[in-house]
């Protein structure tokens, strides 16, 4: 195990996750340092998802430890890992917003959990946070059926920020979006960067918000197709090495190439019978 | 083929034998599991009922749909057991001279029996599937792992006002079915069937004890806790997609309904014996 950095916020010492049987991570070894926006790229099921709900303690890793701020998650007290998710923001897939609350409530949710502030300080911190996002102020009082998918996508980014989060992560932020909505998701996350004294964590498969969004890169392959002794961190980099990166799955990954990939899926679709 | 090969065929991995054995070998550990989660999900939140009570807020908006939204359903089918009870019940009686005592054993089935369980029936149909449907749709679109991320606990959040709905609203429920189970019965008996009123209203008097209405009420509370913990741990434990979404409302109204019923008999038992050990000579229909 390595020294910890003074400067770093998480750490992964060793992490390996075993569910159902199957190796989702295996002995992933990554610190993120305080500030950098790290995006975490890699195919459908190679744990990129699972890696990021590690790192904030909603998953716990089989073998192995993270940390945050210098402090083990898994050696934490039920209230003090509660405490510690006070300093996380968390954007999901989709938004993940309460149904049954208005988008003010969805917002405050988090303040009227955890702080004692008076209903006025709530509605100024709530929104201010909307119009940060960009939602004018009558959403406040919709409900999250009534919204687009970018605009809820926006409402979860207010959510995540009103406790002023050290961590946010942002999961698949641009999926589901068309190409105008997701630059607009991307300058949010960079716009909250610079607000903010922030770092971030993007999982996405979009390649165009990796190299907008990230100073660094980290490239997941799946555990199943590795070969013995293999990382499974495929890439740790800036994103301007992606495209001559020595792999040569990393640079087929970047540039959407199907490669070898594309006779496994026939040789497996060929032994397919119907 | 010799003994020996026979001996090592019949124990292969892929002998009937060894299937059968594997398949049930991993239901039974399957349902051991499911009970130590179910236990391990209920203490976490008698835990959380003891130290800290979700707000005023959110329970009411729970008491409000266990409570106020049943009522109608309960009572409309209490009336109509109490009239199906009369109906089933009336000819027997008549032919042995004894109607004027349908009342006693109308009554007497509905505040011990029929009452609880009916009422704990309507819950777990009406308030049980949606509990575990909303929970289940929570879980599949990541709105429980939200509200961990947000440092609130899903068990004290969604899980505590439920269970305090369902067991402070049940009795009220159960009360509701037995009075207009009583109603529907004494309307079909006096009006319908013609049977005196007086002699209708003092049998079930002397017959019908406080202990009777007790024990009903009694029974409710556990009916109401279990209609609660089930339903809502088979949301928390929902598989993904639509499919997941239904199968947690069935599986819910369903172990629900079982666990009812054997609870039902346990507590029956109990009551009896303790009710039997006070007053030896109970009342008789007689």
């Amino acid at each position: 195990m390595n020294e910890p950095m003074a400067d770093e916020l998480v750490r992964c010492d060793d992490v390996s996750l075993v569910f159902d049987q199957h190796t989702i991570l295996q002995d992933i070894d990554v610190s993120i340092l305080r500030g950098q926006t790290v995006a975490v790229i890699g195919e459908s099921g190679c744990g990129k998802t699972v890696f990021m709900k590690t790192i904030v303690g909603l998953v716990k890793p089989t073998r192995g430890t993270v940390s945050f701020d210098g402090r083990a998650l898994n050696e934490m007290t039920l209230p003090e890992l509660t405490q510690t998710r006070k300093r996380f923001g968390f954007v999901f897939q989709n938004a993940a917003l309460f149904d049954s609350m208005s988008i003010y409530e969805n917002v405050a949710f988090p303040i009227r959990q955890n702080e004692i502030a008076s209903e006025s300080d709530v509605q100024q911190r709530v929104m201010q946070l909307l119009s940060e996002v960009g939602l004018p102020a009558e959403v406040a009082k919709k409900y999250p059926s009534a919204l687009s998918g970018g605009m809820r996508k926006r409402v979860g980014l207010a959510r995540a920020l009103i406790l002023r989060p050290e961590l946010i992560v942002y999961d698949e932020p641009t999926t589901g979006l068309d190409p105008i909505m997701s630059d607009v998701i991307n300058e949010l996350i960079l716009e909250t960067r610079r607000r903010y004294p922030v770092t971030s964590v993007v999982v996405t498969h979009d390649m165009h918000t990796a190299r907008k969004v990230a100073d660094r890169v980290l490239m997941f392959y799946p555990r199943r197709r590795l070969e013995a002794g293999e990382s499974q961190v495929l890439f740790d980099g800036s994103p301007s090495d992606l495209e001559n990166a020595e792999d040569r799955r990393v640079r087929q990954f970047v540039r959407g190439e199907a490669g070898e990939r594309l006779k496994e899926i026939s040789l497996e679709s060929s032994s397919l019978s119907f | 083929m010799s003994e020996g090969t026979k001996a090592v065929s019949r124990f292969s991995t892929d002998s009937p034998l060894t299937r059968w054995v594997t398949d049930w070998g991993a239901a039974v550990v399957d349902g051991i599991s499911m009970v130590g989660d179910i236990t391990l999900f209920a203490w976490q939140m008698l835990q959380w009922l003891f130290t800290r009570l979700p707000r005023r807020g959110t329970m009411l908006i729970n008491f409000y749909q266990v409570g106020v939204l049943s009522l109608p359903v309960v009572a409309l089918t209490g009336t109509f057991i109490g009239m199906v009870l009369a109906v089933n019940s009336y000819q027997q009686f008549d032919i042995l001279g004894l109607e004027s005592r349908l009342g006693v054993v109308i009554n007497k089935s509905l505040v011990r029996e029929l009452g609880p369980v009916l009422a704990a029936t309507m819950l777990a149909g009406r308030v049980g599937s949606a509990m575990a449907a909303v929970l289940g749709t929570m879980r599949v679109t990541e709105q429980i792992d939200a509200l961990t991320t947000m440092g609130a606990d899903p068990i004290h959040y969604l899980v505590v006002p439920r269970f305090l709905a369902c067991i402070c609203l049940i009795p009220a429920l159960t009360i509701m079915a037995d009075f207009m189970g009583i109603v529907g019965g004494y309307f079909y008996s006096v009006v319908i069937f013609g049977i005196d009123h007086a002699a209708y209203l003092n049998h079930s008097r002397e017959n019908v004890t406080g202990y009777d209405l007790f024990s009903g009420i009694f029974k409710s509370f556990f009916f109401g806790g279990v209609i609660a913990i089930v339903s809502c741990y088979r949301g928390f434990h929902c598989e993904a997609g639509a499919e997941g979404v239904g199968k947690a409302a069935t599986a819910a109204f369903v172990y629900s309904f079982v666990l009812i019923l054997a609870i039902d008999l346990v507590l029956n038992i109990l009551l009896d014996s303790l009710y039997y050990s006070f007053f030896p000579r109970g009342p008789s229909l007689l």
